[in-house]
């Protein structure tokens, strides 16, 4: 995985709520067995029309926001389903950061997996934020994890939260596996006694 | 020692914290992983490349479900390549890290989620994940089942614990009784309607109370299935006898000794009475009318009586804009009635509605009647054991007879991703549990409802009130 650190780049509004994964990627993009190449087909069905063309109006079609790494949305982002193919695919375009007031479980833990920082802000700093984002090439935004703190173009900065144990895989890249394996231990002295207590779960 | 009252989800937690980290995070074992072609293929590329092996086979089962055509040549018709692929990848993965698998051709075949508990493969009291967020559907059992994404997949794969933080309880009780012609699906949609789809995030919720204690397994599945449409991590009805008359005697049950001891452990399991729960909601069963969705979230719902919303009538601009784009995508006139909505196309299937209960709702309704001209209608069980039960009780008979499609085992039109789609500007009828923009299929416009409400739908074209129909063939 990537490491987080810090972020400056060119933010996109997308002012809507409820963005659920099948807006995110649609299922018929799903086919495939690898987790690159799905950024072409992020938002689609927003993004091009029915012949396959451009949708001009859809902001990711629109200079400078064709090279965002921020995304500013509303309530429940990535509401919907499990898959990780939604965070594949704003990480294959270069979305790094997703920045909106809440954010749908299952969503928001895919994310972190994958090296993009979802920021959870209130309703009217992420209007600001939005109104910042408006404003194309001459207001990046940056986002500085260690601080955690969102740097407004005009210099102001906004805290945010971020569970610790999270924040520290982000920084250095870690890999969840390779750190659970290190209570390989407990988890056999857990399945051990579980047999005993469960015996039907154990084939 | 008096110990601290506890709820359902607390117990069943509880009991499968293998280590608590520094900083709270709970490494928790997971007894029980379905896996499926669309969500595994990256997992096990991933163990693959860092020379790891699945930890416990004997725990793990595959299927196919979301790509596989419902046609009755399936077996032998060219499937689209993709699907082929990522089908041809599952079967190749499960031979070589030596996974137990139920293929195309198996009557076992179907949706994970209908599967599961049709085997007793899911459980009461067990830890239960997939790659897939209607996994909720298990906790209809009194087990812990949630979706998880890729990158878990993998790490349940690789060491059969999941790293977690504990959810908040959340109790939504539904008190008194169903009225004739409401289902499990218009409890859940009209909780839904009132929660919110937000309005379980970060909770578990348990359904309780009177009317949820009423429905056979099959409407509690129902209920937890969509709790996650509801924003919730997971949704769980406590296991009482109904449970384990449902459960005894299915293949992957406990038997004999090892029986007892797991209903007397499942006992314990149901929330103490005194336990205290973070969020409380309750609903009078008794005021519920069958409803139906009108937008694109399933939060926006109404009583099949209602009239479509009127986008001015928002109190906020971003709800204003929001009601208005729902509106122009489904192709409807605020105020129109909805019973005057008429439709194309109407779905009964998906892991929400396709078991033998739903199937012989539908068949009730399509007795003696027609699919209205022009109508395309679909029956789609969610297992092929579903769809030999059905032939057994001459269920597919009736369908048939009525006009209806009499489909094989799969995901199907629950989503636009395998031959069964909507064309654009399509209007569907659908027992699924997302109509969110393009689910269908692109362009597709989905209205949520129950399998009764649906074929009331196909025998009359468009939206209709159940409670109209008298049913040709009682008792
Ligand atoms: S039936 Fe629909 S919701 Fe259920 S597993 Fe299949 S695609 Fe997902």
């Amino acid at each position: 995985m990537k490491t987080f650190t810090t972020l400056t780049g060119v933010a996109a509004p997308l002012p809507m709520a409820n963005v659920d994964t099948d807006k995110i990627i649609a299922a018929r993009f799903l086919k495939t067995i690898k987790r690159s190449g799905l950024g072409k087909n992020l938002f689609a069905d927003m993004r091009y029309k029915a012949d396959g063309s451009e949708n001009p109006d859809f902001v990711l079609n629109q200079e400078p926001y064709r090279h965002a790494e921020i995304l500013i949305a509303y309530e429940n982002f990535g509401c919907g389903s499990s898959r990780e193919h939604a965070p594949w695919a704003l990480l294959d375009f270069g979305i790094r950061c997703v920045i909106a007031p809440d954010f749908a479980d299952i969503f928001h833990n895919n994310s972190f997996k994958n090296g993009i920082l979802p920021i959870k802000l209130p309703r009217e700093i992420c209007e600001q934020l939005m109104a910042d984002a408006k404003m194309g090439a001459n207001a990046r935004i940056s986002i500085d994890l260690e601080r955690q703190v969102v740097v407004r173009p005009n210099g102001e900065e906004i805290p945010f939260d971020v569970d610790p144990f999270r924040k520290h895989c982000l920084l250095n890249g870690l890999d969840d596996i390779g750190q659970t394996l290190q209570h390989a231990p407990a988890i056999d002295d857990y399945e051990a006694q579980r047999r005993a207590a469960a015996p039907w779960l154990f084939a | 020692m008096a110990t601290k009252p506890r709820t359902l989800f607390d117990k069943i937690w509880d009991a499968h914290v293998v280590d608590r980290l520094e900083d709270g995070t709970t490494l928790l074992y997971i007894d029980r992983h379905l896996i499926h072609e669309v969500t595994s293929p990256q997992a096990f590329e991933g163990l693959r490349a860092a020379g790891r092996k699945l930890r416990r086979p004997d725990a793990t089962i595959g299927v196919v479900d979301h790509n596989v055509p419902t046609s009755a040549d399936r077996l032998t018709a060219v499937n689209e390549p993709e699907s082929a692929l990522q089908i041809a990848t599952l079967e190749q993965n499960v031979v070589e890290f030596g996974v137990p698998y139920i293929p195309l051709d198996d009557v076992r075949q179907g949706i994970v989620h209908v599967i599961g508990p049709e085997q007793g493969l899911s459980l009461p009291g067990m830890t239960l994940v997939c790659g897939d967020s209607h996994t909720s559907t298990h906790g209809a059992l009194g087990a812990l089942a949630f979706g998880i994404g890729t990158s878990e997949v993998e790490h349940v794969m690789a060491t059969q614990t999941l790293l977690q933080k504990p959810a908040k309880n959340m109790r939504v009780t539904v008190n008194g009784t169903l009225p004739a012609g409401c289902t499990a699906k218009d409890i859940v949609l009209a909780i839904i309607g009132k929660i919110g789809t937000a309005g379980g995030t970060g909770h578990v919720i348990e359904f309780a109370g009177e009317a949820i204690r009423a429905l056979d397994m099959a409407g509690r599945m129902t209920v937890c299935n969509m709790s996650i449409e509801a924003g919730a991590r997971a949704g769980m009805v406590a296991p009482d006898q109904t449970t384990f008359d449902y459960v005894k005697g299915r293949p992957f049950a406990p038997k004999g000794e090892a029986w007892d001891k797991a209903v007397a452990w499942w006992s314990s399991l149901p929330s103490d009475a005194d336990a205290v729960f973070d969020k409380e909601v309750e609903l009078d069963a008794a005021t519920i009318v069958p409803q139906v969705t009108w937008g694109t979230s399933p939060e926006d719902v109404l009583p099949i009586t209602a009239t479509v919303p009127d986008p001015a009538s928002a109190t906020d601009e971003t709800r204003r804009a929001q009601m208005q784009r729902m509106v122009d995508y489904m192709g409807l006139i605020p105020g129109q009635k909805l019973t005057d909505v008429k439709v194309d196309v109407v779905f009964i299937g998906s892991c929400t509605n396709s078991r033998i209960e739903d199937v012989r709702a539908a068949a009730a309704i399509a007795q003696g009647r027609k699919v209205a001209p022009g109508v395309r209608a679909m029956v789609v069980p969610g297992s092929g054991l579903v769809k030999r039960q059905a032939e057994e009780e001459g269920l597919d008979k009736i369908l048939l007879e009525a006009g209806f499609e009499w489909r094989e085992a799969g995901c199907s039109m629950c989503l636009g991703m395998n031959p069964d789609k909507l064309t654009p500007g399509q209007r569907c009828a659908s027992t699924s549990n997302r109509n969110f923009e393009g689910r269908q299929g692109p362009g597709g416009r989905t209205h949520l409802l129950s399998p009764a409400m649906a074929a009331a739908a196909a025998v009359t074209g468009h939206l209709a009130d159940v409670r109209e129909f008298p049913l040709s063939s009682r008792g």
